[in-house]
């Protein structure tokens, strides 16, 4: 029974090119991609390229409509609004593109532990988790925030703490289903360390669900650093930062509507980007995100 | 002018390959099935044979479009019917019953219910008599205590009811034809008989039609008046069962008929070598040319025709005049066999399993919640170099005794002892690496066993960094080398799961286990999810690894022939208790404990000319009884009181041939006899 056909590949790279090409494809993925790229892209090239100092104050231009010079306008301090806008997702996208990462790994791993562990102890520390959950997010954030101060080396660790805790509860459902699966019990049978397992037989089965959750997580990060900004306990000022440009801007909304307008949209389509983005990779991984907890 | 009922003209179907070329899965296929007949269509997985049966309700999957014919159903075209009129049609006067039946039953309506909605769509039944009908239904399906079914839910049925309550709704539209896609896969013997005898009668008793689609030879011998055989979207052979399964004139049919083990038959059966090609692979020949002892030159360039045969078949095959070279039967080599001197490999001490485990809160108020234990008292010696078979229905605990031996489920009472008097650990985490390593474990699917996401190298290359802490070149050398024992080259190391055939990745499974080099391998349902050729293949495998090594095996299957093919020895559960244990010709043989016999009687052999004895109800027990004789309530040959109060003791025959059982061996040779000679006479 010898079957000379598919020549020998090296198939996890094919895979992830497979899985890029499939993403890119769909109409949100596209879209998506296309707006994160850019985010990250104007991220990292926006100081060499914005036509202000962003924290030049004029007072003669203060509060002026969009026009040749100012193509965003003004705001109350004269300061321009595209440069702040340009600027302002940097902190944002750096502590969040820290905290993402960090949060999904040690969420993944302890929810693969429980999901493996099973049984009693498994049930009895899914409680404990699902008790964090229902406590408000802003509130537990605050408390940290509050006692530590408001630098980037308290918010990474704050935002990858709480964010990885609904990974948890992602990565033990998924656990759940490849635990059952006989290669498991193989692996088991054959006398494996619990970490082998973990390593070789599970976090590859569970890495799609985790890629998926880790997007999503991230846009949800992005919003609570944004919210925390925009209470001032996030990036202090002069720095430009959307969250913070919000709050500054908020209260000359009625009159002068584009401070505001400016950080919004960048903010929104970032986000819109991730999600569309989050939902296309879903789909070519074929996981069906309808069925998971919504956490 | 007669016109047939179900009358399909020169089918193609196809779905839109990567490329944009159109690959047939169906091709140029003509079926006709006249009021109250009974065809089988047969092939192995892939042959076409359910997007047929589908094609005939007017429906094709998603993907799938009708390249060319027509289907008609009682002269209506049921492509071009509208969707008002195929909704009449479909579970009316044409019914299905699909594939795994259980688990078309809507888990949260009670059966009663299903079937009212079956009666208000597709029969003239007034509104108040829907449940006296509904009751009548299952009662004609031969379910015990119809009314208290009605009530039931699908989960609450055992798989054989859930069967019968299928075929029940089917049957509220009075259907004129009936379609069944394998409607005994998956059932214990006794069940898949007793369903079979009631689809007989059913059809008989009605004048329906029944349309069988399924890869059992046997059921199909059964149940059919004519055979049609599918090989990668083509009709190769058709003709009446006696012909098609008696005397087939097709090098296929031959192989797939020679490659079924048989209870008649001790030896192995033959592979068939090869695989069929992917759908559209067929090339311009014959597409069974790839895998025919008969292809010559001209099978490549030409693909033969359709042609009927004086004696009434059709047959598409060029050399068909020649298949009767072909042989039916096993060829295959007679099982190795152990030597008298051999040495015990592992010996089961009153091994008991209890799934009901005691909670905090029942140890707290002292509760017994154990109760009868799942598996008890098993006591048997495997001597070094056996194949010990392990048999009985799904529930008779054959696997919990593999997974507790595996150490994946430690027993509640009893011990497991290696050679020299060993104890082995209960628990898989306590074993010593000798003790693991010595033991491996071969799961009943490849596509659960074998980790999706890692390649075959790193598949078998897990044991091996295990047990022997290879790396580099050596680790490579090894694997490629086992992947030579396993028949299979060193080319398929970069390949995954998914791009293997399930007979490959089964090899890959078994490959994996004797990497370890065990002593003793564990065999659980090897060759269930495989298709008939692909099942010798891998038997043989089997039988080949034991004779070069020496490999101790203990074989679990449902299926008797499999286990008859392969075994020296065999014990037969049932309840998880030991009913009879022996050589394998003299479990097969008589006398023979009670449920042996019940289940021989009820396996079904590819051959119209045997039929099953079906001697006792195939009720399915949840739990086996407290006192006396596990098999006491289905048991043909009770005896009485002693029965249900004493549990039986064993009866000793010659040659290590045991049975549990009231009657000495002598009385139920005795028994057993005259019931061979009334079936004589």
């Amino acid at each position: 029974m010898t079957i000379t056909s598919a020549p020998p590949q090296n198939t996890r790279f094919m895979r992830a090119l497979s899985v890029l090409r499939d993403v890119v494809s769909r109409p949100s993925g596209a879209i998506g991609l296309f707006l994160v790229v850019f985010h990250v892209v104007l991220a990292l090239v926006s100081p060499w390229i914005v036509p202000y100092d962003y924290k030049a104050m004029n007072s003669a231009m203060m509060l002026t409509g969009p026009e040749a010079m100012h193509w965003l306008g003004t705001d109350h301090l004269g300061r321009d609004v595209l440069t702040r806008v340009l600027l302002g997702g940097r902190e944002a996208l750096l502590v969040t593109g820290i905290a993402t990462p960090i949060a999904v790994t040690w969420g993944g791993f302890v929810g693969i532990l429980f999901g493996l562990i099973g049984g009693r102890v498994d049930e009895v520390l899914m409680r404990v988790v699902d008790a964090f959950l229902s406590l408000p997010w802003i509130l537990k954030m605050l408390v940290l925030i509050v006692t530590f101060g408001t630098g980037i080396e308290v918010l990474i660790p704050t935002l990858a703490f709480f964010y990885g805790i609904p990974v948890i509860r992602i990565a033990r459902a998924a656990t759940h289903d490849v635990v059952a699966r006989d290669f498991v019990s193989a692996a088991r049978a054959r006398g494996h360390s619990r970490m082998t397992i973990i390593r070789h037989e599970l976090l590859p089965n569970v890495l799609d669900t985790l890629m998926v959750e880790g997007a999503m997580r991230w846009s949800w990060m992005l919003l609570a650093f944004s919210s925390l900004s925009f209470l001032g306990f996030g990036v202090s000022p002069p720095t430009a930062d959307w969250g913070l440009m919000i709050a500054d801007a908020r209260g000359f909304m009625s009159f002068a509507p584009w401070g505001v307008l400016g950080p919004v949209i960048a903010l929104s389509s970032l986000i819109i980007g991730i999600n569309l983005t989050a939902d296309a990779l879903a789909k070519a991984l074929g996981i069906d995100r309808a069925q998971k907890a919504p956490v | 002018m007669t016109m047939s009922l179900i009358d399909i003209r020169n089918i193609s179907v196809g779905f839109t390959g990567k490329s944009g070329a159109t690959l047939p899965v169906l091709r140029n296929i003509d079926l006709t099935v006249q009021a109250g007949e009974s065809i089988g269509i047969v092939g192995e997985s892939g042959s076409g044979k359910s997007t047929l049966a589908l094609a005939a309700m007017g429906y094709l999957k998603r993907g799938l479009r009708l390249m060319e014919g027509s289907v008609a159903f009682q002269g209506q075209d049921m492509f071009a019917c509208t969707r008002t009129e195929l909704e009449k049609i479909r579970g009316g006067e044409l019914a299905l019953i699909p594939q795994n039946s259980g688990q078309s039953l809507t888990p949260t309506l009670r059966i009663g219910a299903q079937l009212i909605e079956a009666l208000r769509l597709h029969s003239d039944v007034a509104e108040s008599q829907y449940p006296d009908k509904a009751i009548e239904l299952l009662g004609q399906v031969r379910l015990p205590d119809p009314a208290a079914i009605m009530t039931r839910f699908p989960h609450e049925l055992s798989g054989g009811q859930q069967q019968r309550a299928a075929i029940a709704m089917a049957l509220a539209g009075e259907p004129t034809a009936l379609l069944l896609d394998e409607p005994t896969t998956g059932l214990d013997v006794t069940t898949q008989a007793h369903i079979l005898e009631l689809l007989r009668d059913i059809a008989r008793d009605r004048g329906m039609a029944t349309v069988y689609v399924s890869h059992d030879l046997g059921a199909i011998a059964r149940v059919c008046d004519r055979v049609m055989v599918m090989y990668a979207g083509e009709v190769v052979l058709e003709g009446s069962t006696r012909q098609v399964l008696k005397a087939p004139i097709h090098p296929y049919a031959r192989g797939l008929l020679a490659s079924i083990p048989r209870l008649s038959d001790p030896r192995l059966p033959v592979a068939l070598d090869g695989r069929p090609p992917a759908p559209g692979g067929a090339g311009q020949g014959c597409s069974f040319v790839d895998r025919c002892a008969l292809a010559q030159e001209g099978c490549r360039t030409m693909r033969p025709d359709l042609e009927r045969q004086p004696s009434g078949e059709t047959v598409r095959c060029f050399h068909h005049k020649d298949a009767y070279q072909l042989s039916l039967t096993g060829s295959g080599a007679i099982p190795a066999s152990l030597d008298g001197s051999a040495q015990t490999a592992l010996h089961l001490d009153h091994l008991a399993i209890s799934y009901n485990r005691p909670g905090l809160f029942d140890k707290f108020l002292g509760r017994d919640v154990a109760g009868v234990p799942t598996v008890d008292g098993i006591e048997i010696t495997i001597s070094k170099g056996e194949t010990l078979g392990l048999v009985g229905e799904s529930g008779s605990g054959k696997s919990t005794i593999l997974k507790a031996i595996a150490g994946l489920l430690p027993p509640s009472g009893g011990k497991i002892t290696l050679a020299g008097g060993e104890v082995l650990a209960t628990e898989v985490e306590r074993r010593s690496p000798d003790h693991l390593r010595k033991i491996q474990l071969i799961f009943q699917n490849p596509d659960d066993s074998l980790n999706p996401r890692q390649t075959i190298a790193q598949i078998l290359e897990q044991p091996l960094k295990l047990y022997f802490g290879l790396t580099g070149d050596a680790l490579y050398q090894r694997s490629s080398d086992i992947l030579d024992r396993v028949r299979l080259g060193a080319h398929y190391l970069d390949r995954l799961p998914s791009q293997l055939s399930g007979g490959e990745k089964q090899r890959v499974a078994i490959a994996r286990a004797f990497a370890a080099e065990p002593e003793l391998v564990l065999c659980d349902e090897v060759t269930s999810a495989l298709d008939v050729s692909v099942q010798a293949a891998v038997l043989d495998l089997l039988n080949d690894l034991k004779a070069k090594q020496g490999t101790t095996y203990v074989f679990v299957s449902h299926d008797l022939a499999v286990v008859r093919a392969l075994s020296d020895r065999v014990a037969v559960l049932y309840q998880g208790r030991l009913c009879e244990l022996g050589l394998s010709a003299d479990v097969y043989g008589t006398p023979s404990h009670p449920y042996t016999e019940v289940l021989l009687g009820a396996v079904l052999e590819p051959d119209p000319d045997t039929a099953p004895t079906l001697s006792a109800d195939d009720v399915v027990e949840l739990s086996p009884p407290a006192r006396g004789c596990p098999f006491q309530r289905r048991c043909p040959r009770k005896i009485g009181a002693i029965c249900d109060t004493d549990a039986p003791p064993w009866q000793n025959g010659a040659l290590g041939h045991s049975i549990r059982c009231h009657y000495s061996i002598q009385d139920l040779e005795a028994l057993q006899r005259e019931v061979t000679k009334e079936q004589i006479t």
